[in-house]
């Protein structure tokens, strides 16, 4: 194969790992921080040093109205961030919102544990599948609460 | 793999401390001034300087640095700052090793003076009490000051910098885990 498909090639590995740990990280940012808790609790975790954090402060959040429209503040937002690195030498990441410091500290333990291919499929299997299942429930849930508040217009329609 | 080290252990009152001794040096020129609160540097970094650093740069201000990717890394991720390869637009110049000239760095404009670049260097070693004699403002009647490893003409760029006043580059010298700055208002003179 010539050089540029190995280049393309690399890339789109590269895209799909940052996919891949971009949707870990959202599912531990937005999990309760006991539910991390309670499905790591039976995982071995490497011992950590903390490079920066837990710690919590404000983000501002951007918005756009409509999707094209100009960029404006919508908002401050509580935020708390942890850096760990584990005695292997891997470095992760959580910003979570809120001013949990366990969780963003626990986040972080897991971002960089995930990055390790050994430990990949165990953490993956054990935390963030069990996490999506329960966030693809909350959003079924809720989903369903609002569909019971839908109105038809076709129906009001024809019963006049 | 990474060997990303901690900054300091309290952010908030570190920054604080080493703020504060920072001025201090600044406005006593040549008096060496110790540092309280250091944070586990990368080397080549020392722990002064990579406390200056960490207090001082931020993402506005850009950062010239001869002291290789990992203090880059380890800066970046900590202060935030971004590092040019220009060094007439860095705001602070890191030196480890041999110093640039200070004919090289930003002094600013004569509008605004104070938008020019910091040099922060690390020595061998500062000793009071020999070697230059400094006067100027913050210095009631002379103070004395010999530094170990710094360029054997630097003496000559500091008289040609003070032609410029009020432009001009600033000094903060680090040596273990002491400061001492020469702001550019100072008249150094060989003792």
């Amino acid at each position: 194969m010539p050089d540029h498909h190995h280049g393309e090639d690399a890339n789109k590995n590269q895209a799909a790992e940052t996919d891949a740990r971009r949707r870990w990280i959202g599912l531990l940012a937005r999990a309760p921080g006991p539910a991390i808790e309670t499905l790591a609790a039976h995982l071995s975790l490497p011992d950590f040093t903390r490079i920066r954090g837990p710690e919590t402060g404000l983000v501002m959040l951007r918005g756009r109205a409509g999707g094209d429209g100009a960029a404006f503040n919508l908002g401050e937002m509580t935020t708390t961030r942890c850096t760990i690195r584990t005695a292997d030498g891997q470095v992760g990441h959580a910003y979570v919102a809120g001013r949990d410091a366990r969780q963003a500290e626990l986040a972080a333990l897991l971002d960089a544990v995930l990055q390790d291919s050994g430990r990949h499929g165990t953490v993956m299997a054990a935390v963030i599948e069990p996490l999506a299942e329960a966030e693809a429930a909350r959003h079924a849930l809720r989903a369903r609460r609002a569909a019971a508040t839908r109105v038809e217009f076709l129906a009001m329609a024809t019963m006049r | 793999m990474s060997s990303l080290q901690p900054g300091f252990a309290a952010p908030v009152l570190d920054a604080q401390a080493t703020f504060r001794a920072v001025l201090e040096a600044m406005g006593r020129p040549g008096r060496i001034i110790a540092l309280a609160a250091h944070a586990p540097a990368p080397a080549p970094l020392n722990a002064t300087a990579a406390a200056a650093l960490l207090t001082l740069a931020d993402a506005e201000t850009a950062v010239w640095s001869d002291a290789g990717p990992v203090v880059a890394e380890w800066l970046g991720f900590h202060a935030g700052c971004a590092f040019t390869p220009r060094l007439d637009q860095a705001r602070f110049v890191l030196v480890t090793g041999a110093a640039p000239s200070l004919a090289a760095l930003d002094p600013g404009t004569e509008e605004e003076p104070q938008a020019s670049a910091t040099l922060i260097v690390q020595v061998e070693a500062l000793v009071a009490g020999e070697g230059w004699r400094l006067t100027g403002p913050g210095i009631e009647a002379e103070h004395r000051l010999r530094v170990v490893g710094l360029a054997d003409d630097f003496l000559a760029q500091w008289q040609m910098q003070r032609a410029r006043f009020p432009r001009g580059v600033d000094v903060l010298l680090c040596a273990g885990e002491r400061i001492a700055a020469l702001p550019r208002s100072v008249t150094i003179v060989e003792g």
